[in-house]
């Protein structure tokens, strides 16, 4: 399996940012005239038979969403960057706009070429006021080169490009709550259907959104052809992936490995293992939305259909290590605690049930719990799958109800005790 | 646009930059709230008039947007707004000895302000900085790896 490193190499590098770095180091700028010469059809068909799956979260296949904008319609079309990033646990994206803006531009700009649209947003988290500032000077940078502006390639292509900034709502990063908020609305997430933003999206026109790490796989996979991309990572799940590792390990950080790459080898080789000596009690393999897996779980790949086989999901992969001197109901209580405050309460399900799941969480903590507790927090997750307009309520209800399934004796504990059974420092300090 | 101009210059400079890339005026709404809140530093009352008046919207409209967003401040922040990311990663690595330091240290609770507005500290949610949590961020910089003795340090620095 190919693991070559060709995302990462530059990042700590403040330099790498500019428009000359990524023409030096990364070859920049050649994969927009080598796609303007194949033609879109052919590009659309590359990235396709690439296997490229959405790095935001759901894995939803590029190519085939692309393949969805109506062709021939008279409405203008949009290309819309989800640089969001709220999912707990989720920073590469982050590191991709510092570090590497251009790689992003770039494939923005392939990708708005390949849809025929001649407008790109990229709503990017509120929070991230340095990442905003360089990517607006790589734009510029893009401007001047002529990569963007009146004459795209030389062809008389107009496309032009802005930094739409969000304000602090995690929902934002779901696509349709993300679309009513750059139309200067509440983040309150669409109806469906329509299911895809293609259909009806910004403004009412055909709209593609995609994750900031999948666009810049795009200018790769033009350079080097879908049969190198599939070269790393199993079948189904190909390409080379960010993964964001946080919590107990001795290295945190970003790690850039092959689709499919073993979280034990991440956690114990390049992590350095469990801190302080301790051992694995759990992990969150994909952001604070994904069902948590158990030690014995975590002899699993990082791919979107292994981890989905094994009842969980590899989402942005945003891996959160916890050792064994960390008690699980607190770590559900920040759960419970983040969704309660970032629902749009658009739902009731969603609204009254983050509500009453944060109240029965603390009650619990509190050592005021009862047995029953235990089942209505099971109940109310029941009554949130599924029952919401978007996956807020799956997002809230999996991990929570995982949590209570997977580790309830130290639940009971708390009501049996009422106490907490890991004492004050629960998450081991 | 308002004949009369409430604002400053940079929030004008930067509406005429963006004009063109939006279709109609209410989908400038984020933008003029991020270039108000910086010049004013929260989001009043009378601002949102204001920019209810430049964009042709009703104040009410404004408002359910500015409120439902975290990043809005609607009332006045401490010229050192110090946010704690508590979330699960952060939480992991201390955030929560962090928080209570910080609370007396401040002798104040998350969510209010010294009485000179010198500092505002509050709980927010994940900032995307987990592989270097515990993160504070402080006005628009990111404090990564953040620790108690980087927070005394920083509290005394703005004094």
């Amino acid at each position: 399996m190919n693991s070559e490193i060709v995302f990462s190499k530059y990042y700590g590098q403040a330099d790498a940012a500019g428009i000359d770095a990524y023409i030096k180091n990364e070859s920049g700028y050649k994969a927009l005239p080598k796609a303007i010469e194949m033609g879109w059809d052919k590009v659309l068909q590359e990235v396709k038979d690439s296997g490229l799956r959405g790095r935001g979260g759901a894995g939803f296949p590029c190519g085939t969403k692309w393949g969805f904008i109506p062709k021939g319609s008279d409405k203008p079309k949009y290309l819309v960057i989800n640089a969001d990033e709220s999912e707990p646990g989720t920073f590469k994206d982050r590191a991709i706009m510092a570090y590497q803006p251009h790689l992003m531009i770039e494939g923005a700009i392939i990708a708005a070429m390949t849809i025929d649209a001649h407008m790109i947003y990229c709503y990017i988290r509120g929070e991230y006021v340095k990442e905003a500032e360089i990517l607006e000077k790589a734009i510029d940078e893009a401007y001047k080169a002529g990569h963007l502006g009146k004459n795209v390639g030389g062809k008389g292509y107009q496309l032009d490009f802005v930094v739409h900034r969000g304000a602090g709502a995690y929902i934002c990063g779901e696509e349709t709550a993300l679309l009513n908020s750059i139309e200067g609305k509440r983040g309150e997430p669409r109806i469906k259907p329509p299911f895809f933003p293609a259909a009806i999206g910004l403004y009412g026109c055909p709209t593609v959104v995609n994750n900031v790490e999948t666009l810049a796989c795009v200018p790769m996979i033009v350079n080097r052809g879908s049969a190198w991309f599939k070269t790393f990572g199993p079948e189904r799940n190909t390409g080379m992936k960010l993964f964001c590792i946080s919590g107990h390990v001795n290295r945190p950080g970003l790690y850039e490995k092959p689709m499919g790459y073993p979280l034990m080898k991440l956690i114990e080789e390049d992590c350095g293992g469990i801190w302080k000596g301790r051992k694995l009690k759990a992990a969150f393999p994909g952001g604070s939305s994904s069902p948590v897996l158990t030690a014995d779980e975590c002899n699993i790949n990082l791919d979107f259909d292994s981890l989905a086989k094994a009842g969980s999901m590899l989402g942005s992969a945003a891996i959160m290590i916890i050792d064994d001197a960390t008690c699980m109901l607190k770590v559900a209580i920040r759960t419970a605690h983040f969704y309660q405050v970032e629902s749009c309460g658009q739902c009731t399900p969603c609204r009254e049930g983050t509500m009453w799941l944060k109240d029965l969480h603390y009650r619990l903590e509190r050592g005021e719990g009862k047995i029953g507790d235990l089942d209505l927090i099971e109940d109310i997750c029941n009554n949130m799958d599924g029952t919401t307009i978007c996956a807020f309520g799956e997002a809230t209800a999996w991990p929570l109800r995982s949590m209570v399934k997977k580790f309830r004796t130290e639940y009971e504990q708390h009501i049996t005790e009422k106490r907490c059974p890991f004492g004050k420092s629960a998450h081991g300090h | 646009m308002s004949e009369v101009k409430k604002f400053g210059t940079a929030f004008y400079a930067e509406m005429d930059r963006i004009q063109r890339f939006y279709p109609n005026k209410r989908a400038m709404l984020l933008p003029a709230l991020h270039a108000a809140q910086a010049e004013r530093g929260w989001i009043s009352d009378e601002t949102m008039q204001d920019i209810g008046d430049f964009l042709g919207i009703p104040k009410t409209m404004v408002l359910e947007v500015v409120s439902f967003y975290h990043w809005f401040k609607m009332k006045p922040v401490g010229k050192f707004n110090l946010q704690f990311c508590n979330n699960i990663a952060c939480w992991l690595r201390g955030s929560e000895e962090l928080i209570h330091h910080a609370e007396q240290k401040c002798k104040m609770k998350m969510g209010e302000t010294t009485k000179d507005g010198l500092f505002t500290i509050s709980e927010v949610e994940c900032l995307g900085s987990c592989g270097t949590a515990p993160v504070c961020q402080i006005n628009n910089d990111y404090h990564e790896n953040f620790d108690i003795k980087a927070l005394d340090k920083v509290l005394e620095e703005m004094r």
